[in-house]
């Protein structure tokens, strides 16, 4: 009986084999920076997107084929992302790629991709990644110059028009800060100082007293991440600031309160994913189900909480899911094709309608103002 | 008026950082001649063992002796396992030894600890001293007493002790020094040992302030580095002095020019000490006889 299991599986394996071309997986690539300096970046997006894919193999695969996952790190290093995505589309023969956790990556893997003809679903912030709009490049977090934009709508909605800025020096804060201070005017705010700081800079007072001496300065604005903006909110304590502080969505995790402290970070402003506010969300939102979903599937797969990060790569996964569901076939110019067309698709970061303009597909209603609380986070609309 | 009171605070608690680190440097220096790139590798690990002994439930105070232990007897497994090995090797050699040992520590607490940034609470609270309008957090008086405490005991140690003048001497030759009976071998496993528990000490007096991940050793030990440079490398006061010297400068710079020019000017101040006076402030001449 033994043997004769073990011969039909081989047959069956040999069989499989054969007929490989014909019954194609659906083979997805990525290459995100699971540890080196982006690390906090990668390591939930490399998860996510593992998770996803036997979740979605559990439940029977996509138009009943399963998807093979080719996952690389590529430490945040552009030349291994290089490397990465030329093996990706030669060797392991994929039909779409997610990654490029930085900036940085996601060009390298952009002009394989463009060159190969294989739809790519960056998961870094710069603007400059679908702007122009590139035929087979498409992004699902929000642009800094989004998070500028939503910012200074919420200080004009409280009559804020003059404003002092203090930004790291590294790429994002530097990045945001060119952002902010192009859209600024249009939004009819001011910026009266304009102060920087380095990412391992210990003390930033002199700094925030300038901007303090600043006459008719009427809130601070700090782009960066890392320990920079919580040694920027703790000293804005001690100098027992009146005005103010807002932050970006490059500190929105627990964790920033956790290094701020929850009482100098008491009142810091700053837009960020329903992700973050998973638990206050509405029943009725448009994103409560999938939000909720996925921070149960990732916190029960492991262990702990994800990141707005995280959920870049998973509305990344369930993009290509829907584009290959539409299309019906697993040539990567069908799947670029149906990718342009999706339409109201909701992640977490939200809600996406690609076009042939536009390949980013979030308008600023994804994000959301936020207010630290008691320690915690709150809804500000 | 209260905003130049407020510089010289940032200046000095900024200071006060760069100073611990740098005396951290001297020891080894004096020992051996050489610069241990790895320094800033025990600052972090004195800050990140403290942060998860602390959060593993072990008192403050408990934890932060054990980080000092535990860096210090890492310190000591260094010289036995890398530089002792290369013991005829010239000093440059064992500069990159210690590169590559930075290296390594860094790699390997990235997988034994993890990737987030962590702090631990300060000593006093965080509520802000305030003088004449200006305002000092508690923990950087810590770090300020800190690093003069430890100034003070290694000039003790340096001019006083036996074992200090010993450290100097086999710096000074080598053979000579094993002539006149010191065990040079137990004078760098002394001195990689105490290096190391003053780096992790470091560690736990700053991390409340600068917070610690695993790779904030190598910006610290590039500024200490700097600031042994600037006082004189391998002198006690010129760490102290150095430290707080860079730290005021760049907490001027950004006070009064700009903060994007911070660091050069910094840097350029150093260039130009550097030019006219070559050791550094405090460093003493050195003449070979040929």
């Amino acid at each position: 009986m033994r043997s004769r299991t073990t011969t039909a599986l081989a047959t069956l394996a040999a069989l499989a084999t054969l007929t490989g071309a014909a019954q194609a997986e659906i083979r997805l690539g990525a290459s995100v920076s699971a540890t080196g300096p982006a690390a906090f970046l990668g390591d939930p997006e490399a998860k996510t997107i593992e998770m996803m894919v036997e979740q979605i193999n559990a439940s029977g695969g996509i138009n009943g084929e399963e998807i093979a996952l080719t996952l690389y790190d590529d430490g945040g290093d552009p030349n291994k992302a290089r490397t990465f995505a030329t093996r990706l589309v030669e060797d392991d023969e994929v039909v779409a790629i997610i990654g490029g956790s930085t900036t940085g990556t996601t060009m390298s893997i952009l002009s394989v991709a463009e060159a190969e003809g294989i739809p790519f679903i960056s998961l870094a912030g710069a603007i400059s990644i679908i702007d122009p709009v590139r035929e087979y490049v498409f992004k699902t977090p929000h642009t800094d110059r989004m998070a500028c934009e939503k910012i200074f709508a919420d200080m004009a909605a409280q009559d804020i028009t003059r404003i002092g800025m203090i930004s790291g020096t590294d790429g994002f804060g530097a990045s945001m800060q060119a952002q902010c201070k192009e859209v600024a005017g249009a939004q009819g705010i001011e910026i009266l100082a304009d102060e920087t700081y380095g990412p391992q800079d210990a003390d930033m007072t002199p700094q925030l007293t300038r901007i303090r001496n600043t006459e008719g300065v009427q809130a601070v604005l700090n782009p960066g991440f890392g320990q920079g903006p919580a040694i920027v909110t703790r000293n804005v304590a001690q100098l027992g600031f009146e005005i103010p502080l807002y932050q970006s969505h490059g500190v929105a995790s627990d964790a920033f309160i956790e290094l701020a402290g929850a009482e100098a970070a008491e009142g810091v402003r700053l837009p960020g994913t329903a992700l973050l506010i998973a638990d206050l969300l509405a029943e009725d939102d448009p994103q409560y189900q999938v939000v909720t979903d996925y921070t149960a599937a990732y916190r029960e797969a492991y262990g702990t909480a994800t990141s707005t990060f995280g959920g870049y790569a998973h509305d990344a996964v369930a993009l290509i899911v829907d584009a290959v569901t539409r299309a019906g076939s697993t040539d990567p110019d069908d799947i670029r094709d149906a990718l342009e067309t999706t339409e109201g698709l909701v992640g977490t970061t939200g809600t996406y309608t690609f076009s042939a303009e536009d390949h980013l597909g979030l308008d600023l209603s994804a994000f959301r103002m936020l207010e630290i609380r008691d320690g915690g986070w709150s809804a500000v609309d | 008026m209260d905003a130049l009171l407020q510089f010289v605070f940032s200046g000095l608690t900024v200071g006060a950082v760069y100073a611990l680190v740098a005396l951290g440097f001297t020891i080894i220096y004096n020992a051996s001649d050489v610069v241990n790139f790895a320094q800033g590798e025990f600052v972090m690990l004195g800050g990140m063992i403290t942060v998860f002994t602390f959060e593993a439930g072990l008192p403050l105070p408990l934890a932060a002796l054990a980080a000092i232990l535990l860096t210090a007897a890492l310190g000591v497994a260094l010289n036995k396992l890398a530089i002792e090995p290369a013991r005829g090797a010239p000093v440059v050699s064992l500069i990159i030894i210690t590169i590559g040992a930075s290296i390594l520590i860094r790699g390997a607490s990235q997988l034994i600890f993890d990737k987030q940034l962590h702090r631990f609470p300060a000593f006093s609270g965080d509520d802000p001293i305030r003088v004449l309008g200006a305002t000092i957090l508690p923990q950087s008086l810590w770090v300020i007493v800190g690093a003069v405490a430890v100034f003070v005991a290694l000039w003790l140690f340096f001019t006083r002790t036996l074992t200090g003048r010993a450290v100097l001497a086999t710096a000074n030759n080598r053979t000579a020094a094993q002539l006149v009976g010191i065990n040079t071998a137990w004078v760098m496993t002394l001195s990689f040992g105490l290096s190391a528990a003053i780096g992790a000490l470091a560690g736990v007096l700053v991390t409340p302030i600068t917070l610690v991940s695993y790779d904030v050793g190598v910006a610290l030990a590039l500024k200490g580095f700097a600031a042994a440079m600037l006082g004189g490398m391998g002198n006690p006061k010129g760490a102290l002095v150095g430290g707080l010297l860079l730290g005021l400068l760049e907490a001027m710079t950004a006070g009064y020019l700009s903060s994007q020019y911070k660091d050069a000017v910094a840097f350029l101040v150093i260039l130009g000490v550097l030019f006219v006076m070559p050791q550094g402030i405090f460093g003493h001449k050195s003449t070979e006889r040929v």
